[in-house]
């Protein structure tokens, strides 16, 4: 039961009325009312409710418990179990109703403790318990199980039922993560109304009827939904398992902190649950701001990559025979002798210091601190896939504002794909709370068939379709009228960034009030942009480093969590960086292609294993805490850049750096408060007092607007549009055993009606010729996208299609040709 | 058996020397054409209606008094009047998924005279101000779909329906669904559902009444087949008219589906408020009596959902207050009658059956202890039974109707009578409809299960004493 309630003593403001009524009606005027407010009579004493809550919420705030299954305060009430059953005074004598259902009402009466409602509430557990199995012992829900809980609290302690159960089979795979035991099932419809109501994937349902009724797929289609894994939260029995938690733990071995989740940059609040110091798993906390409890599938069920047993467990120095395992101080040594090597060879401009969005805002700022002792001026959180930081210095728009704005403007990569929890917030926002979504996008998104308006665009072209809807009469009275937050990403990775840069420069033309909530993808790729990891100018960011290091005027990349090889969109480019770069050093947790060309590689502590902040796409400030120890020798990056900080001569830390004696993660932290201004007040103990953290102060940073123009496409050639789908090739999902083969795997999409006219099939094989390369890749059959343009998934392995991006290119266009 | 009617096309039917609202054309074996609708004063009300203010019209229906016939008993005039303002579309749905066990009014209604029902659905619309009209007719009723299907096409072309209804700006758009088969769909919510294309699961109320969140989420007015069947009459006759027949609280006829043990079985328009049940079944314009001379053993009074009543209650008139006070309800106008051969075991467990496989699933009480109460009353039916069932199906009883059940009085066991209505812990009435029969036959004849179950078992209980558990 983790619902909350609320000490009664909080609301002890109920009773300042009375004196007013004591004192002469005439004397004096009342006291402002709050026109909400309504008084309900509850088991005998006045509270006070606000209009429309119902009933089971007011009285759980007031301490008065009422059971319940069916009800859950995100999803609409559907009066299903009949558990929450009270007595209210009705014209006709108490009538028995239901609290989920029954809001309240100004001189209410309402009853919990009688003994009809108690007779009803037993009743109603004895029938939920007639046939459930029972078989509590091998069932994971046991000890957290609302049903069982409720019985303890509130049944019968007994029952009568000595008819045979019934029967089905048990367990059934709904999906490749969810299993569904329909004997345990109370068919409270909180699954079927999650998957309905907030996750707009319609594919559970009831089927058969009365007391044959069970939850069930459509036939041959599974629960295929990015968000499955709330359903087994939500589950008030054991009916519905995960496959990656299954048998692995009983409750009350779990052990639990609170904590952030980072798999993207929603920051989604977590608990992380472990038993004998191993992740086993994490479970979606209730933050009105950001996530209202969901999760995303990737985010809960990738801790089995902490759990991997391809992890790297401690440094490697290159030597004659290859990388080979050593102890800290020789790797530290010799990372410092690769600094030292290129200081003095090439000076500090040949330093680059790509990645560290994937860790703390600790471990950002150590490593731009030590970046700043060494003067590395190229250095980058994000790889040419993202937007320029100064996208961080406009007006910015929390979660909330976002889901409650009157406009939405889209102008992103598809968020269900990229923000899956981003995506549950603005769909809520379409069709709950009379937001409108006007989305322009090159192909069709998740988000689409809420939008209000959904408009294509032929990559490249943004900014005119913009300002044609702009010119539109309907839009631009809508986007003139209440609050707009333009939700701005990169929608396509075959594309230069201006072309994203130049729209929302016109939408900013045209509403100058907007605010904007920026799409980036990567967990903390905020905190570190913000905390020193962004590129001083454009020629410092990390494509042009990699430029540089294919040129050869790189004498040591040093790569933080990043894999240019498997990362950047890039193939070409990514290629010969590597093989350009003089000297490696990579910090990282998964030995990857480019940790293989290291020098050195420093084995990295994964989430759950290390303490900190982490920074959401909003600002906001949260923490992330070390559940499990650190794997092998692994430490935290800050760690790791701290010490290096001490061994650089004449350029380390000073007495009176602020890490110069950081021997904490807390330390780092407080090293941030005190030294950036955005942060200032953001310590730990700030961030872990309040649910919903803490809000960082905004950038100071600015965003270069310039005109931007896409060459004309010929009439043979597809326009690219290469976009991120949930599950790919990210090596947190490709090292957790229930992810890894979700991903939907290379493929060139096309219209259908486009592939009619190119002369090929369906799932035949085709070569795509560009200007910088070829690929070969099944062909697919999209009505989701336009005609003219080839939509491809990144990184779904093999390097295929990033052989056709030019990151320098303004848009890429390919031919499409038959083979054989 | 035959079916002994004066007229064969309207099967079940009897007339009687009574006045006739709703099957005055029933004699008529084209009754159901149009040509013979107009030739007996069809859509004359819809021609005078339409000649009044819609408001006008909506007083003459709330003077009548006309009384819901689906089963609640609600006045018709009033529910209309629940319709917030100024919110369109707002619709009409006439509930023709008649399949109350022991029911069969409204499909001679549908079969018999659907140019009736059509002009009274048009006269409703345009008196409660609303603008299209949905006819669910239940899916077992194929000639009944057809007959409106075809009235339909013909009002459509006469302009008895469509735009400028009989040249005025008066427009109303009638669409025909057919049920998938459904008891539980004849409750209004779980009808909108249905219609809506969803689950017939019927929704709760409050917080939203169909009058004001119905339909799509429109205000929606569903009136049952024979309610809006008398609207014509009304409105050719007006409120005085129709109120002349009849009580003053129960105005007008009733149609009453009387089924069993009695000599002539069928469908009579009885005279509402001043008939009783002795009148119903033993009256030689009505039922004829008990069959092969046998006598009354009991009978259920409103359709398979309501409780039992005995000879004790013959006298109770057709009222709705005084079916409440005697212990249970008129409901959709079917009279069950069982004589003194009956096996009443066997007759409470088939209605135990039909509701319990009925249960939409959706509320609990109705879903676990429905299937719960079949299976306790087939053990005992079979013979396998003990005392300890007996109890058990009054405690699984109370978790759907917490309280006190209305029961009938019975002068034989020196029972009061417990008044109607129950409480319950279901949305609608099909939970408690699986236990009022099988509680009526459990009060009123406890003699009859006495006999079938064993003795009851000895509860072996081990007494854990004070200093045992310290």
């Amino acid at each position: 039961m983790s619902d909350e309630t609320t000490d009664v003593n909080e609301t002890s403001d109920v009773d300042e009325g009375t004196d007013v009524d004591v004192a002469p009606a005439a004397a004096e005027p009342p006291p402002p009312v709050d026109p909400n407010a309504v008084t309900v009579n509850l088991n005998g004493r006045d509270i006070v409710a606000t209009k429309g809550e119902m009933v089971i919420a007011a009285a759980q705030r007031e301490g008065e418990y009422i059971p319940h299954f069916c009800y859950h305060p995100r999803m609409d009430p559907v009066g299903m179990c009949r558990q929450c059953m009270v007595e209210v005074e009705g014209p006709r004598g108490p009538m028995m109703v239901v609290s989920c259902m029954t809001p309240v009402g100004n001189g209410q009466v309402v009853r919990t403790d009688t003994d009809d409602v108690k007779r009803a509430q037993e009743g109603i557990l004895e029938l939920l318990l007639a046939n459930h199995p029972l078989d509590c012992p091998v069932c994971d829900k046991g000890g957290e199980c609302p049903l069982q809980d409720q019985a303890f609290s509130h049944g019968p302690g007994e029952s009568r039922y000595l008819e045979e159960k019934r029967h089905f089979e048990k367990p059934i795979p709904i999906s490749d993560l969810v299993y569904l035991d329909r004997e345990r099932c109370i068919l409270c419809d909180r699954c079927t109304r999650f998957a309905d109501e907030i996750a707009g994937d319609k594919l559970i349902h009831f089927t058969q009827r009365g007391n044959n009724t069970q939850v069930m797929t459509f036939p041959d289609e599974p629960f295929v939904s990015y968000f499955s894994g709330n359903t087994v939260q939500i589950c008030p029995v054991g009916a519905l398992t995960a496959r990656p938690y299954r048998f692995k733990a009983r409750p009350w071995d779990l052990d639990q902190l609170e904590s952030t989740c980072t798999t993207c940059s929603v920051g989604c609040r977590t608990v992380i649950q472990s038993s004998h110091d191993e992740l086993l798993r994490y479970q979606g906390v209730d933050s009105e701001e950001v996530n209202h409890g969901w999760l995303c599938d990737r985010g809960r069920f990738n801790f089995e990559a902490v759990n991997s047993e391809h992890r790297l467990t401690a440094p490697l120095v290159k030597t004659e025979s290859g990388l080979c395992e050593t102890s800290w101080s020789s790797a530290l040594d010799g990372a410092r002798s690769l600094i030292a090597d290129a200081l003095a060879e090439g000076g500090p401009e040949s330093i680059a210091v790509l990645g560290g969005a994937r860790g703390t805002n600790e471990d950002a700022y150590a490593w731009a601190q030590l970046a700043d002792a060494i003067g590395a001026s190229y250095r980058d959180a994000q790889l040419g896939d993202g937007l320029p930081v100064g996208v961080l210095g406009l007006d910015r728009a929390t979660i909330e504002e976002a889901a409650s704005a009157d406009t939405i403007v889209l102008l992103a990569p598809d968020l269900k794909e990229e923000l899956p929890v981003l995506y549950l917030r603005l769909r809520q926002a379409a069709e709950k709370r009379g937001s409108r979504i006007l989305e322009f996008s090159p192909i069709d998104t998740g988000l689409t068939r809420y939008a209000w308006k959904s408009l294509r665009y032929e990559p490249g072209t943004q900014r005119r379709v913009v300002e044609n809807a702009l010119a539109d009469g309907e839009v631009a009275a809508q986007l003139s009228s209440g609050s707009v937050v333009v939700v701005a990403g990169r929608a396509n990775l075959a594309e230069s960034v201006d072309a994203t840069v130049a729209a929302i420069g016109s939408l900013l033309a045209a509403v100058p009030d907007l605010k904007v909530l920026p799409a980036l993808r990567r967990g903390n790729v905020v905190g570190a942009l913000a905390l020193g990891l962004a590129p001083s100018s454009d020629d410092r960011d990390a494509v042009a480093a990699l430029k540089a290091a294919a040129d050869g005027r790189i004498g040591l990349l040093v790569l933080l969590g990043v894999d240019p090889l498997n990362d950047l969109p890039d193939a070409d480019l990514a290629r010969r960086a590597i093989a350009g770069a003089r000297r490696i050093l990579s910090v990282d947790t998964f030995p990857s292609e480019s940790t293989q060309r290291a020098d050195v590689v420093l084995a990295a502590a994964a989430y759950g294993e290390k303490s900190g902040t982490t920074t959401n796409i909003e600002g906001r400030v949260s923490p992330v805490v070390e559940k499990v120890t650190a794997r092998g020798i692994t430490r935290p990056d800050w760690m790791i850049a701290v010490e290096l900080g001490a061994m650089l001569g004449d350029r380390s830390f000073g007495a009176d750096h602020p890490l110069a004696s950081a021997a904490t993660f807390d330390d780092v932290t407080a090293a941030i408060a005190a030294t950036v201004p955005s942060y200032a007040g953001v310590t730990f103990e700030a961030v872990t007092a309040r649910a919903d953290g803490v809000l960082a102060g905004p950038i100071d940073a600015e965003l270069p607007i310039a005109a931007f123009e896409a060459p004309t496409r010929n009439g043979y050639d597809h326009r690219l549009v290469v976009g991120r789908k949930l599950y790919d090739r990210a090596v947190g999902t490709e090292m957790s055993r229930s992810l890894a083969h979700l991903a939907p795997g290379a493929a060139a999409h096309v219209n259908p009606l486009d592939l009619e006219r190119i002369g090929v099939a369906d799932g035949d094989e085709v070569e795509l010729v560009g200007a910088r390369g070829t690929a070969v890749l099944p062909m697919r059959a999209n009505p989701s996208v336009a005609r003219g343009t080839l939509w491809a998934p990144f990184n779904q392995g093999g390097r295929a299609i990033e052989e056709l991006i030019d990151i320098g290119a303004a848009i890429a266009d390919v031919r499409i040709e038959r083979i054989g | 058996m035959t079916i002994l009617s004066p007229y064969p096309w309207a099967p079940g039917f009897y007339p009687g020397a009574r006045p006739e609202i709703v099957t005055s054309r029933f004699r008529y074996e084209d009754s159901h054409t149009l040509a013979r609708y107009e030739a007996t004063d069809g859509y004359e009300g819809l021609r005078s209606s339409l000649a009044r203010s819609p408001e006008a019209v909506h007083e003459e229906v709330r003077n009548s008094t006309l009384l819901g016939r689906g089963g609640a008993g609600f006045p018709a005039g009033v529910k209309w009047g629940f319709t917030p303002a100024g919110v369109w579309p707002r619709y009409l749905v006439v509930n023709g998924d008649e399949s109350e066990p022991g029911t069969y009014k409204d499909r001679l209604l549908m079969e018999c005279d659907p140019h009736q029902l059509i002009e009274g659905s048009l006269i409703a619309c345009y008196a409660a101000g609303l603008s299209q009209c949905f006819l669910y007719v239940r899916g077992e009723m194929p000639l009944a779909h057809e007959r409106l299907a075809t009235a339909l096409d013909e009002s459509y072309a006469a302009g008895y329906v469509g735009t400028n209804i009989m040249g005025t700006d008066f427009s109303i758009d009638i669409v025909l669904h057919s049920g998938a088969g459904a008891y539980v769909v004849g409750e209004e919510t779980a009808l909108i559902e249905s219609l809506e294309g969803e689950r017939g699961m019927p929704r709760l109320k409050p917080p939203n009444f169909p009058a004001a969140v119905g339909l799509y989420g429109q205000p929606t007015i569903v009136n049952n087949v024979e309610t809006l069947s008398n609207l014509p009459y009304i409105a050719r006759e007006g409120a005085t008219g129709y109120t002349s027949i009849g009580t003053a609280t129960s105005p007008g006829t009733r149609m009453i589906a009387v089924s069993g043990h009695v000599v002539r079985p069928g469908v009579y328009e009885i005279i509402n408020g001043s008939t009783t049940f002795r009148d119903l079944i033993y009256g030689d314009d009505f039922a004829q009596g008990i069959r092969d001379g046998n006598d009354l053993k009991t009978f259920v009074p409103g359709g398979g959902s309501a409780p039992w009543f005995c000879p004790d209650q013959l006298d109770v008139p057709f009222e709705g207050p005084a079916a409440s006070a005697a212990g249970s309800m008129l409901g959709s106008g079917a009279v069950m009658v069982m004589d003194s051969t009956t096996d009443i075991p066997s007759a409470a467990l088939s209605l135990v059956r039909f509701y319990a496989h009925e249960s939409c699933g959706k509320c609990v009480p109705c879903r676990e202890g429905g299937t719960w109460l079949l299976r306790l009353v087939q053990r005992i039916v079979d013979g396998h039974g003990t005392e300890d069932d007996l109890d058990t199906i009054l405690e699984v009883g109370q978790s759907i109707c917490p309280g006190d059940m209305p029961h009938a009085s019975s002068e034989r066991l020196g029972l009061e009578a417990v008044p109607f209505p129950y409480k319950m812990t279901t949305i609608c009435f099909v939970g408690p409809s699986a236990y009022a029969p099988i509680h009526s036959a459990m009060t009123l004849f406890p003699e009859e299960f006495a006999a079938l179950v064993a003795p009851r078992r000895e509860r072996r209980r081990i007494a854990v004493s004070a200093e045992a558990a310290s």
